[in-house]
């Protein structure tokens, strides 16, 4: 009987417990687990001491649960969060769709054409601009200097794709598990697609000619799936079509990969000598292109932006002005060192003499990001935006067919003359039923 | 002879029990092992067991990090609030449907199991906007009743399994001995069920405490449990597999103390009935 009563007592204090409230104006920030956002977080009191009024709540998310979440929650106007981390894909969709609030309105000292050319043109929607850039990223290509070094080759400043190849065939040294080069072969939009999508931009490809017709079973695709199966399957580590980006840092960092073509904000871990066994070693080039004029990198940016419905917009945009101000940046400096403040999103750190010095990618990272041309991806004229994607909703899911696709060729399972053709039959039928 | 055949199946059985045991409890092994070892040692190939420095530094990383006594007090409320409430909903139900069966009692009890067959991701949308007008979005209570909701069933068809072990005889004598419905459930019943509405509770207490889908959709900063804790440590760029782990383990622990300690009512109900 005693536990019975104990049984009501327990459930009245949850009924208790589970209402609560809150006095002052709280901002929930909804972000991904990075180092840069996680210094963020480590950074808000002094935010919270400027602003009393205004208290912040995180929610850190991993990024694939995190896109899910919010989306959700944007297009259901569930107004759980304030401030939403979003990248270059969702922000010129959502921003179209009207649910963004504008950011047109931040403060002069804000600064809005400081911001790097490329980044801001990804985060504008007819002239508004739609979310802040946090950091901005591409992707280049990382190799060691002493593999180089013993193969007898010296890797330019801007290789090309055959000479890729001609270094991959000599390091590769598969008696000792040296792999000439590690890419990205996971199923994913943002995964292997997002690295063939920019490759195949440097060879000429592109996703949809002007009249939204899909290109994938044409010429050029089919030379950029052969080349990447070529560097693959002679060159690459064993399994790699369930590599992504840890995969192939946790490779690169044993000292198993020659060359990594993948993101920018991989050079921060492959140098750092807690981590890396290579940390010393490792140099740094533009990713390749094949002389027509395009490179193989990709654009993104990490940025901050208010839904609308969210109930304390003020709040919100005073919050994303300070983390992407420039005084936020020489506050990161200050405190952990400009080594570790968020890269890739403005000309005046790029020109900061101390930065330069700090960072030894610096300049490849710049170099990686004005090389790229969101509304001017590819070699032919496209009618999308979008670097390493093409910004329509439709394509997270057309892209993640086809990069299984793709996948499944790298494992054998099929060619890949089989694998583009059904790439191009299920992007075609997807493409009518969204009515284009 | 008969007596060596017998030790030496026992020998057996033992070995058997212990790999499966073993093999069963290797994943938690290894994600507490990791948790002390830095991220180098974590991701180092071929992988290290023991022999490597061991370090709290994850652990001092994840606390300094998170508010981690917030994630375990929501997720206390969550999967306690759930598992009690599914209980008083679940023992009139399952008192209905062992002692006064009507023609349609077995079609009621699949229909209720029916219910979780469908993926759960199918309810979302739905559960999502009455959850954003009745302003349960990223509370506790919402998570109690939709946790509540969703262990319902297993929960009915637990308590109904074990009533059926009870001779209806025992009521009807205290009915007779003028019990009204109320005392024959509370002061009869509910005390012969024990050792079986402990070990539901236990079971639905798990279920809840690992729930990750609806924890993970409905939460944001307010009322998100130790899934949502986890959760924040994985990332697609970056090797932060022993900061994981530590966040795993500080989330899996409590469960597991509490398993440890009521092995013996979870078994003991688990098998309630089973020998006649």
């Amino acid at each position: 009987m005693s536990h019975i009563k104990s049984l009501y007592a327990a459930t009245a204090l949850t009924a208790l417990t589970a209402t609560g409230a809150l006095a002052e104006t709280t901002v929930t920030i909804a972000t991904v687990n990075n180092g840069d956002m996680i210094r963020m977080q480590g950074l808000a009191s002094e935010f919270e001491a400027q602003h009393p009024d205004i208290k912040l709540e995180w929610v850190t998310l991993e990024e694939n649960v995190l896109r899910q979440r919010v989306t959700q929650d944007v297009a259901a106007s569930g107004g759980q969060f304030d401030v939403m981390t979003i990248g270059t894909y969702e922000v010129p969709i959502w921003g179209q769709q009207g649910w963004l609030v504008s950011l047109n309105d931040l403060s002069e000292d804000w600064d809005a054409d400081d911001l790097l050319p490329a980044i801001r043109d990804g985060l504008t929607v007819d002239g508004e601009l739609y979310a802040a850039p946090f950091y901005g990223e591409s992707s280049m290509v990382m190799y060691r200097k002493d593999l180089m070094q013993q193969a007898g080759l010296e890797m330019p400043e801007a290789p090309t794709w055959d000479f890729i190849k001609e270094a991959a065939a000599a390091m590769t040294d598969k008696e000792n598990e040296i792999y000439g080069i590690c890419l990205r072969g996971k199923a994913g939009w943002g995964e292997n697609m997002a690295f063939l999508t920019a490759m195949a931009n440097s060879f000429g490809a592109r996703w949809f000619d002007e009249d939204w017709q899909p290109e994938l079973n044409g010429e050029a695709w089919t030379e950029t799936v052969n080349f990447y199966m070529d560097l693959m399957n002679n060159y690459g580590p064993p399994g790699a079509s369930t590599n992504g980006f840890n995969e192939n840092l946790s490779l690169f960092q044993q000292g198993k990969c020659g060359m990594w073509i993948d993101a920018t904000v991989a050079a921060s871990f492959v140098t750092n000598p807690d981590d890396s066994t290579v940390a010393d070693q490792v140099g740094f080039a533009l990713a390749p292109d094949n002389g027509l004029g395009r490179r193989g990198n990709w654009l993104w940016a990490w940025s901050l932006a208010v839904p609308a419905g969210s109930d304390a917009t003020e709040e919100a945009k005073t919050f994303i002005e300070w983390a992407t101000s420039k005084e936020y940046t020489a506050l990161v400096a200050e405190k952990e060192g400009w080594a570790n403040v968020p890269p890739g999103t403005r000309t005046s750190l790029y020109e900061n003499p101390e930065y330069q010095e700090a960072a030894p990618f610096a300049e490849m990272t710049l170099g990686s990001i004005n090389a790229a041309d969101p509304t001017n991806p590819s070699v032919e004229p496209v009618p999308y935006t979008g670097v390493q994607f093409v910004a329509i909703p439709e394509f997270a899911g057309i892209a993640t067919q086809v990069g299984q696709e793709i996948s499944a060729a790298l494992a054998g399972q099929q060619s890949v003359e089989e694998a583009l053709e059904k790439a191009q039959m299920l992007t075609l039928d997807e493409m009518e039923a969204a009515g284009y | 002879m008969a007596r060596a055949v017998t030790s030496r199946r026992k020998i057996i059985n033992t070995a058997a029990a212990w790999t499966v045991g073993l093999l069963i409890f290797f994943p938690i092994l290894w994600t507490i092992l990791t948790s002390f070892k830095t991220e180098a040692t974590a991701i180092a190939d071929p992988p290290v067991f023991i022999g490597f420095d061991w370090t709290l530094e994850n652990y001092a990383t994840v606390l300094e990090r998170s508010d981690y006594a917030r994630f375990l007090w929501n997720s206390i409320i969550i999967a306690g609030g759930s598992t009690i409430l599914g209980i008083l909903v679940a023992v009139p139900a399952a008192w209905s449907m062992a002692f006064v069966p009507s023609k349609r009692t077995k079609d009621i009890l699949l229909w209720m199991l029916s219910t979780k067959m469908l993926p759960a991701v199918g309810v979302l949308y739905p559960i999502y906007l009455i959850f954003i007008k009745l302003g349960l979005l990223d509370s506790r209570t919402g998570l109690v009743i939709v946790l509540m909701l969703m262990n319902l069933p297993i929960i009915v068809w637990m308590l109904y399994t074990y009533f059926r072990e009870i001779p209806g005889e025992i009521l009807e004598a205290a009915r007779m001995d003028g019990a009204s419905l109320k005392e024959e459930i509370l002061y009869v019943l509910t005390p012969m069920a024990v050792p079986g509405i402990a070990s539901t509770l236990l079971l639905n207490f798990i279920l809840a405490w690992n729930e990750a889908f609806w924890t993970l959709n409905l939460t944001a900063a307010k009322a998100a449990p130790l899934t949502a804790f986890i959760a924040s440590y994985s990332s697609p760029e970056g090797l932060f597999y022993a900061k994981l782990s530590a966040a795993s383990t500080m989330a899996i622990v409590p469960i597991l103390i509490l398993g440890w300690f009521s092995q013996k009512q979870l078994v003991s109900g688990l098998t309630f009935g089973a020998v006649k």
